[in-house]
């Protein structure tokens, strides 16, 4: 609990937020990625209905995926049972690790999507011209699809971030609203105006609102310095 | 050496080699039409295409075995393409750099030697894409040579380019085969490539090797498919000696000379020499009071079959290269002239391959 302008209010759900975002942000660039790659260079028809699951979360009511992710998740399922013969202890709905996966499925298209597009306009050649100057497979990636991609990149992370930043529907499905727990900006937000607190949702939304701006143009800011001169 | 059997469909297009055994010092030129499979053969001997099936193995180290291969980057090859294909991210010296920091230490020329002798060493700190299309072959050039190849794929880098561009890079290309010694897999559509650089020829079509030959031997069957609209072509090989006093510099070796003018007298480095069969007339007696220049005794060794009224006569020279004339069929009977008679070949024109 902190007082601003003499409003009593409680911070941890910004700080949960902005943990959650990150996680979900980092996993995703470490899933997305071979992800998208695999998309991008597919030739099969097949292609086309991985694409569509891919992008399910865009078009999909949040509280739908919530809930498909909610029953998945119950701590007598498959899920949470195969992850204890992995020593996992605990549940997975109502957690922080819940929360997580949650938002790893509903934000994936932000981040597939545009690492696909710039997968798929980097020039097949460029990457056999490195593999005929002996670059392996992984050294090709860090230094020519890492750097002609970085645009891509930046806006999938950026895109993943924001969005997971914003999400209601899916974490209150699968999170709820345990107060220090799994209670989310935005749930609080809605929380406090629900209660008549205006004062507290005004705080609240403008943190969010002047952080938003805040980071949007810094990754302008970048994008524009560490622009790609391509062509 | 280059030997194996390649199979590799790409879409509705299937490359069958067939199978082939290719002696790969000096320039290999692999030559036919658009279509006929010359780039997915390279694509298929480089590696670069993981559905490529068949053996394959280059000085007996194997590269592909059924459907297992060599990763292109343990093949040792260096690769310009078409469009040069530079990293544009990185600026010339880092394109360099990105070869040379992954090349074998066996010594050899640095990279600022390598710049200098493809001629781009003043563009070293430029951004590749403010190059030429004929700096950016340049630099390609140099990336390959620098990451010490020992087989050099080059997939058609002149047609992108202007004719000015195509000859200066065609010299240079040259060159360096012979100053380096690495062995040159080079595409190409173009019958004057082909005569200028070739020391053997893998003739292409629909997807399979239809014959190796050397060059000579190319240049020697009637029906070549390396001649084109301008007829059939001889390609003479010698050197170029001082000009005299007439401005006139000779072009041969101790038993043939062909005197030359103009221009051409200058292009002291050049090895082969160009002749359309429709620029050599024959006659029986070494014409005395004639304005052509160049008169030289063969030997009839071929006379092909008459196309439109004219016939092709393959002649000897006194070193033993051959010799095409295009006469008419009228000529040929009102001459008496048939395998193993003699003659004289009027040149009327010549172009040197510089």
């Amino acid at each position: 609990m902190i007082e601003l302008f003499g409003i009593s209010v409680s911070l941890h759900p910004i700080w949960l937020t902005l943990k959650v975002a990150s996680v979900t942000t980092l996993i995703l660039l470490l899933v997305g990625t071979p992800l998208a790659w695999w998309l991008a260079r597919m030739q099969s028809s097949f292609k086309i209905v991985l694409e569509a699951l891919v992008a399910l979360p865009l078009v999909l009511p949040p509280t739908v995926l919530g809930f498909y992710l909610l029953i998945a998740m119950n701590p007598n399922g498959p899920l949470t049972q195969t992850l204890r013969l992995f020593g996992f202890e605990g549940q997975l709905t109502f957690s922080f690790t819940g929360l997580v996966i949650g938002s790893v499925f509903y934000s994936l298209p932000f981040a597939v999507q545009p690492l696909m597009h710039a997968f798929e306009a980097l020039p097949t050649r460029l990457l056999d011209a490195a593999a005929t100057l002996r670059a392996s497979v992984l050294d090709r990636f860090f230094t020519v699809v890492l750097p002609l991609a970085r645009r891509g990149f930046l806006v999938a992370m950026t895109l993943t971030f924001a969005h997971t930043v914003g999400e209601f529907g899916v974490v209150l499905m699968v999170g709820g609203n345990v107060p220090e727990v799994t209670r989310m900006v935005s749930i609080s937000i809605f929380d406090h105006v629900e209660s008549l607190e205006y004062a507290e949702a005004h705080l609240l939304s403008g943190m969010m609102l002047a952080f938003s701006v805040i980071v949007l143009m810094l990754v302008y800011g970048i994008n524009r310095r560490f622009g790609v001169k391509v062509g | 050496m280059l030997k194996g059997n390649l199979t590799l469909r790409q879409g509705t297009f299937l490359l069958e080699s067939g199978p082939f055994e290719v002696e790969t010092r000096g320039v290999t030129v692999l030559f036919g039409r658009s279509g006929s499979g010359k780039s997915t053969l390279l694509r298929a001997i480089t590696g670069l295409d993981k559905h490529t099936r068949g053996t394959l193995s280059f000085d007996g180290e194997l590269w592909q075995d059924g459907a297992r291969r060599l990763p292109t980057q343990r093949r040792d090859i260096g690769f310009v393409f078409q469009d040069a294909a530079l990293f544009p991210h990185l600026t010339v010296r880092g394109n360099l750099e990105y070869a040379l920091r992954r090349a074998p230490r066996t010594g050899g020329p640095g990279l600022e030697a390598i710049a200098e002798r493809v001629g781009i060493s003043h563009k070293l700190d430029q951004d590749v894409v403010t190059l030429s299309g004929g700096e950016k072959q340049r630099v390609a050039i140099a990336r390959a040579l620098l990451s010490r190849p020992r087989l050099l794929c080059m997939d058609e880098p002149l047609s992108a380019l202007d004719w000015r561009a195509k000859g200066e890079l065609l010299t240079l290309i040259d060159e360096l085969a012979r100053e380096t010694g690495v062995p040159v897999l080079y595409i190409t559509h173009a019958p004057i490539e082909v005569e200028r650089l070739a020391s053997r020829v893998v003739f292409m079509a629909e997807g399979r090797i239809e014959r190796i030959e050397t060059l000579r031997e190319a240049l020697a069957r009637p029906d070549s498919p390396l001649f084109d609209e301008e007829g059939p072509v001889s390609v003479l090989e010698g050197t170029m000696g001082e000009p005299d006093a007439d401005g006139l510099a000779p072009f041969g070796n101790e038993r043939v000379c062909i005197r030359l003018t103009g221009p051409c007298a200058d292009k002291r480095s050049a090895t082969r020499l160009r002749i359309l069969a429709r620029d050599v007339s024959l006659a029986i007696d070494e014409p005395q009071r004639v304005s052509i220049l160049n008169h030289l005794p063969i030997t009839i060794e071929r006379i092909d079959p008459a196309r439109d009224g004219r016939v092709t006569v393959a002649g000897r020279l006194l070193d033993g290269q051959l010799l095409l004339a295009e006469i008419t069929a009228f000529s040929q009977r009102h001459l008496g002239l048939a395998p193993g008679a003699t003659a004289w070949a009027l040149i009327k024109s010549v172009a040197l391959m510089e």
